[in-house]
């Protein structure tokens, strides 16, 4: 009887829970629960923004423009947040635009991440040539203002999303890549590595099996405190007319379309913004917690 | 210690011939100069005889010699748009530009310094805690967007401060705050850890055992020691904020060097954006080359690392 209330992999549960536990209640650093909600709740609104927004974000009301916030004498629960100058409903469009950074900060993260990973494992594990050339390339790419780099390119590639998501990946790629780096070379000196060669595996095995793991969670950490610097570009980018272009709806193009009519609707200027802030507060209070509990002893990544 | 300056500035001059590299790449790839240069229905034989005299027939790498050839004699061309020479312009707008980062550097130390010491003076008080609030939201914020509110705020609703334009030291208010804004987070937590090493060492033990008053000690012995730290890292903040001026100088049409190039992409004014974008990364490498050589001046580890 006992076989049916204990699964057979009972053991196998219990040990992934306690190591679930471990990881969210590690010592004294307490998961940010607030944070890691609003995140949630940024990802669900970017995958259904289409369906559960109140409006269209591009839909003309010209009659109804300027409304301000519900709290306001003149507001109302139709427009929650307020319209801006052509009608649009503010929420709707913070929600479409929610989708955009979602998107941005997803791509721009895994390429830069990915590329940077690899070419600062590359260059940590082989050493000698393979190495200078990687480090000077990363040099160079950190003696340019990421701004400047990235304005040269729009102005190439012409702005949109792609743009955004290419200006990101080879701005933040040579952070990943020295970081990296200096974790390989710690790690390849160790026992396991030589005997994983004499044992006859070859870099790709060496690279997936031994290193991989080892800078998964460095990794993780770089990535996660990454989110809100990569929010943070796409909407100054965005903003200066380089990045997300109509019909399109991004944070940082409603900030630059609101710029004009700032005297008239403070809300449409305010909002936007908060949603930045909140976002990127949020995502940079993850990165610190899975900083301490990953890496509490270098609180320099 | 001269073998690592001259090692120093090598690798200063390596990356800058990069960076050159990389720009002229990529404006390069944007397509032919000569569509800009000429008018759409420019006959093909008055186009090849531009192509033959700009040397744009030549290969790439002959084509990049020459543009690093002139650039170093300071010559980028001419600006498509003002019928300048690109350097020029950019040059002139450069005093701009530093002035806007250093009442940036201003602002943010005006704010830090009091900020940190009193927090580390004060450990796990409302004001520490208040502080550590504040520094995170100062890291969540976009600086155009405090930019834009700072404008809304001071310009157009209590009127107290000019919203455009550079001038008057009220012009220069601003910007300096929504440039200051992020390296103030960083510079207080600096600050911060460096006091609270300083105040448990022995003088200040000792100091308060004979009976030095509290802010003597505070200001005089232990926040010259705490301020070491901040110092060494000045320069990189002082770097980072040039490349922040592209923003902060289009929302406040600050005539610096950030609005001029962000303004000559728009007109796809190539000669001007090559220059531009190399004076500021020169100067970025410059600053962090500054940086690296006092390193090694105050700390001997260093010199012998690399």
């Amino acid at each position: 009887m006992t076989a049916d209330i204990y699964p057979k992999n009972a053991h196998r549960i219990s040990a992934m829970r306690s190591h679930i536990r471990r990881i969210f209640f590690r010592g004294s650093t307490k998961p940010p629960i607030l944070s890691l909600a609003f995140l949630a709740v940024i990802i669900v609104t970017a995958i259904g923004s289409q369906a559960i927004s109140p409006y269209d974000p591009n839909a003309l009301n010209l009659a109804n423009n300027f409304q301000p916030p519900f709290w306001d004498e003149a507001g109302s629960f139709h427009h929650p947040l307020g319209t801006d100058n052509l009608g649009r409903d503010i929420l709707s469009r913070i929600m479409a635009g929610t989708r955009v950074t979602v998107v941005v900060t997803f791509y721009a993260i895994i390429f830069s991440g990915g590329i940077g990973a690899l070419l600062g494992m590359v260059a940590g594990y082989f050493g000698g040539w393979t190495d200078t050339i990687i480090m000077r390339l990363v040099d160079i790419q950190l003696s340019i203002p990421a701004l400047a780099l990235a304005l040269v390119l729009a102005a190439v590639l012409g702005s949109g999303l792609s743009t955004v998501i290419i200006v990101i990946v080879v701005t933040y790629w040579s952070w990943y890549a020295r970081i990296i780096r200096g974790e390989i070379l710690s790690i390849k000196g160790r026992d396991y590595i030589a005997l994983a060669k004499v044992a006859g595996c070859g870099p790709v095995i060496i690279f997936w099996r031994h290193l991989l793991p080892n800078i998964l969670n460095i990794l993780l950490v770089l990535a996660s405190l990454q989110i809100g610097q990569v929010i943070i570009f796409e909407a100054s980018l965005s903003f200066l007319g380089l990045g997300i272009q109509m019909p399109d709806v991004s944070w940082g193009l409603m900030l630059s379309d609101a710029r004009g009519y700032m005297g008239n609707a403070w809300w449409a200027i305010t909002m936007p913004g908060i949603a930045i802030m909140l976002t990127c507060l949020s995502a940079n209070i993850m990165g610190d917690w899975l900083r301490d509990i990953f890496d509490p002893k270098r609180n320099q990544l | 210690m001269l073998e690592f300056v001259l090692r120093r500035i090598l690798h200063s001059a390596v990356s800058i011939v990069g960076v050159s590299i990389v720009i002229f790449t990529i404006s390069r790839m944007s397509g032919d100069p000569l569509l800009l240069l000429l008018p759409m229905d420019a006959p093909s034989e008055v186009i090849a005889a531009k192509r033959i005299q700009l040397g744009l027939d030549r290969p790439y790498v002959i084509q990049y010699f020459t543009f690093a050839k002139n650039a170093l004699l300071g010559d980028f061309g001419f600006s498509y748009r003002w019928n300048v020479p690109a350097l020029q312009l950019v040059l002139e707008r450069l005093p701009a530009t530093i002035e806007l980062a250093c009442a940036a550097m201003v602002f943010s130390l005006s704010v830090a310094i009091p900020f940190g010491v009193f927090s580390a003076v004060h450990r796990g008080s409302w004001f520490d805690r208040f502080g550590k609030v504040f520094a995170m939201l100062g890291q969540a914020m976009p600086n155009f967007w405090i930019g834009l509110i700072a404008i809304m705020v001071f310009a157009v609703g209590l009127k107290w401060l000019p919203a455009f334009g550079r001038g008057t030291l009220a012009h220069l208010v601003l910007p300096a705050i929504a440039l200051g804004w992020y390296p103030v987070a960083a510079m207080t937590r600096i600050i911060r850890s460096g006091m609270l090493d300083v105040l448990d060492a022995e003088y200040i033990r000792m100091g308060r055992a004979v009976g030095a008053p509290e802010w003597i000690l505070i200001w005089k012995y232990a926040f010259r020691n705490a301020a070491i730290p901040l110092v060494t890292v000045l320069g990189v903040y002082f770097a980072a904020s040039l490349g922040g001026a592209f923003v902060v100088e289009t929302v406040f049409a600050w005539p610096g060097l950030g609005r001029t190039v962000v303004e000559a992409v728009f007109s796809r004014d190539f000669p001007v954006v090559q220059a531009g974008v190399l004076v500021i990364a020169f100067l970025f490498v410059v600053t962090n080359m500054i940086v690296d050589i006092s390193y090694g001046l105050i700390d001997p580890r260093i010199r012998h690392d690399r």
